[in-house]
């Protein structure tokens, strides 16, 4: 199969030849739709037994090996699929949970998808095998009526002999004659080979892709975390204008009545004067500290100076607790990301101070491929909970954003574990992996 | 005295030059980033440098890198970076960079003239000035269990004050007490944080009390 083989019919006309090579590559993958049959089928069996054998330790270990195998050859089919339909099949699977095997398999048994990939085992097999059958078989048809006449010449007389009643083939010239059925089975293959492969991709996608529940839940989070992002922007906004509005803007008006009076009073009298130049002087150094507050909470210079690692190496001194940061990251998250996990380690570690009571706390950075993973612990009380803070609750809302998650695990009496999970994908293959304590 | 001036606002390195030529110091070069700075440092071998955290090209933290950086082709080189934010992870990086003659401030602090004034002599003389913002986490957050906890609140008040590179004269008049009742709290604040109560450079005794609350 070649890879510049366009396999899903074109939007404007082909070529013959392009034709006939599309629905080579079609028959061509039949045979390999023919021979993962042979994998499905094993698959199935295993995985029929495995389940019924659940109770016991052994049908789960088998699962934990053979459940992976299976979604890999359903991406196989995936992808294959998705290539004759010319539109992508997605992968339809919850995010892993991770954890003890016991919590893997039970991820398993709630997502639909992974029993949806047990029911095409069976699909695949039997219906799935057959078309791709029916796919090969045309091609073979045509390619045998092409090479009779040849097989004809080089086998003894009589092996090859065709009776059709009114007549019989039994000369090399005649044998030729064979190629009327040639261009039957190439009409054939011609005609149905590309209809063949194409209801055995939608058999695939009916049952591998993405249940309809499944989207609808989606965009159900979608909408939510998207409202709750734009009423935070909108909150954050407020917030900024007011503290410029409130801080800032109401300084600077002060310094310039100071300034206008003072200079006023330059001639008639210069001490006053000088001491509205004081005033006025320690004015602007207020609205610069406004100001410097304003843009930390819109964005932190340490964040845009040094990243993700160095604001929260930054944060952690900033504590009045030790810290110990441990940082493993072989690239940089994109800002988006690394701005909304900031500001969710800095509110957490806002909490630690208020409430926690804790004596030493750490932060653990990392990135596993597929998410970003921020593990914030304490030695304090304990008995934080989502429902109880607000604090909490906006932590989570500000990931959602970014489908990231958080797991608060504080029992009454400490210690506190929150782990923050955002998918993303970093940037660059630098590694900089930095650790200390603060 | 002689001073490379590094800022890449035209208006505030104006601004500085005309400040610090007014109290007759020597503005050698005012360059408007970090690698002019290098040239500028190797060229006139200025008494001190006077650095912007935020230039081009990427405007992030270059001043500072570039400072350190210069620190190592010239120990001891005095610098003074200014920011519009202080950073206790940037205080260190610097006070790491070897023994004293270094400073950290707010740019705001430059709108006190004298005591800005006063910085800028204080680091060409080998000592170590740091902003009240940072020395004040830092004293904030000295844990619980630590010699600093033995201060009270005046010597705690005290030890910033010095901290943030003033001699016992600026500390006495902050407080409006006599220089007197100073020396007896720097040599309580000394003994109370097992430190030479003779040693009585100024440079070492900040380097010591602050590598001593770094801990």
């Amino acid at each position: 199969m070649s890879t510049t083989v366009n396999l899903a019919p074109p939007a404007e006309g082909e070529s013959f030849v392009e034709g006939v090579r599309r629905r080579v590559a079609l028959t061509g993958l039949s045979v390999v739709y023919v021979l993962l049959a042979v994998p499905a089928l094993a698959l199935l069996c295993v995985l029929t037994t495995s389940l019924g054998v659940a109770v016991v330790g052994v049908g789960l270990a088998l699962l934990l090996v053979f459940v992976p195998l299976n979604q890999q050859l359903a991406n196989l089919h995936r992808v294959l699929s998705g290539r004759i339909l010319g539109s992508e099949i997605e992968s339809p699977y919850l995010s892993p949970m991770g954890g003890t095997p016991w919590k893997v398999i039970r991820g398993w048994a709630k997502d639909p998808a992974r029993w949806r990939d047990f029911v095409w085992t069976y699909v695949s097999v039997t219906v799935g095998w057959a078309l791709a059958w029916l796919a090969l078989g045309l091609g073979l048809a045509v390619l045998w009526y092409a090479v009779f006449p040849f097989v004809f010449a080089v086998t003894p007389d009589g092996v090859f002999d065709m009776d059709y009643g009114v007549l019989t083939l039994d000369t090399q010239a005649e044998a030729f004659l064979e190629w009327i059925w040639l261009a039957v089975s190439f009409g054939l293959w011609w005609w149905l080979v590309p209809l063949i492969m194409k209801w055995r991709a939608e058999l695939d996608r009916a049952v591998l892709s993405p249940s309809r529940e499944v989207l609808e839940r989606r965009v159900a989070e979608v909408s939510q975390s998207r409202a709750e992002s734009i009423d935070h922007s909108a909150a954050e906004l407020r917030r900024i204008e007011r503290d410029l509005h409130d801080g800032a803007q109401a300084r600077l008006v002060a310094l310039g009545m100071s300034l206008g009076l003072a200079e006023e009073l330059l001639a008639k009298d210069p001490a006053a004067a000088a001491t509205l130049l004081a005033e006025a002087r320690s004015v602007t150094t207020s609205a610069l500290g406004d100001l410097r507050s304003v843009v930390r909470g819109i964005h932190p210079p340490v964040l845009a100076d040094r990243g993700l690692a160095g604001a929260i190496q930054a944060l952690a001194l900033d504590m009045s607790l030790p810290v110990a940061v441990t940082i493993v990251l072989p690239g940089r998250p994109p800002a988006p990301v690394e701005s909304a996990a900031y500001f969710a380690t800095s509110e957490l570690l806002a909490n630690i101070g208020k409430h926690a009571g804790a004596a030493r706390a750490s932060i653990d950075v990392s990135h596993d491929g597929r998410a970003l993973r921020i593990v914030v612990e304490d030695d304090g009380v304990g008995g934080a909970s989502v429902d109880r803070g607000t604090g909490l609750a906006g932590v989570a809302r500000r990931l959602a954003a970014f489908d990231g998650t958080m797991d608060v695990v504080s029992p009454v009496g400490g210690p506190t574990v929150v782990t923050l999970e955002v998918p993303c994908a970093l940037s660059s293959p630098k590694i900089s992996p930095s650790s200390g304590t603060a | 005295m002689r001073v490379v001036i590094a800022e890449d606002l035209a208006l505030l390195r104006d601004g500085l030059t005309r400040l610090l030529e007014a109290y007759e110091f020597e503005v050698v070069a005012a360059v408007d980033d970090a690698v002019k700075l290098g040239e500028a440092l190797r060229t006139y071998e200025p008494d001190i440098a006077v650095v912007d955290v935020r230039m081009p090209p990427t405007f992030t933290d270059e001043g500072l890198r570039a400072a350190i950086a210069a620190r190592e082709d010239r120990p001891g080189l005095p610098v003074l970076v200014l920011s519009q934010y202080v950073e206790q992870l940037y205080a260190r990086e610097l006070l790491g960079s070897g023994d004293g003659s270094v400073g950290y401030l707010l740019k705001d602090r430059v709108a006190d003239v004298s005591t800005f004034v006063e910085a800028v002599r204080t680091v060409a003389a080998g000592g170590t000035v740091l902003d009240p913002e940072v020395v004040s986490t830092l004293i904030a957050r000295a844990p619980t269990d630590s010699p600093v906890s033995r201060l009270t609140d005046r010597e705690r008040e005290v030890l910033g004050l010095m901290a943030e590179g003033r001699s016992n004269a600026a500390i006495a008049a902050a407080l409006f007490v006599t220089e007197k009742a100073i020396s007896k709290h720097t040599s309580n604040i000394f003994m109370k944080l097992d430190l030479d109560p003779d040693d009585d450079s100024n440079n070492r005794r900040v380097m010591a009390v602050i590598a001593y609350l770094q801990s």
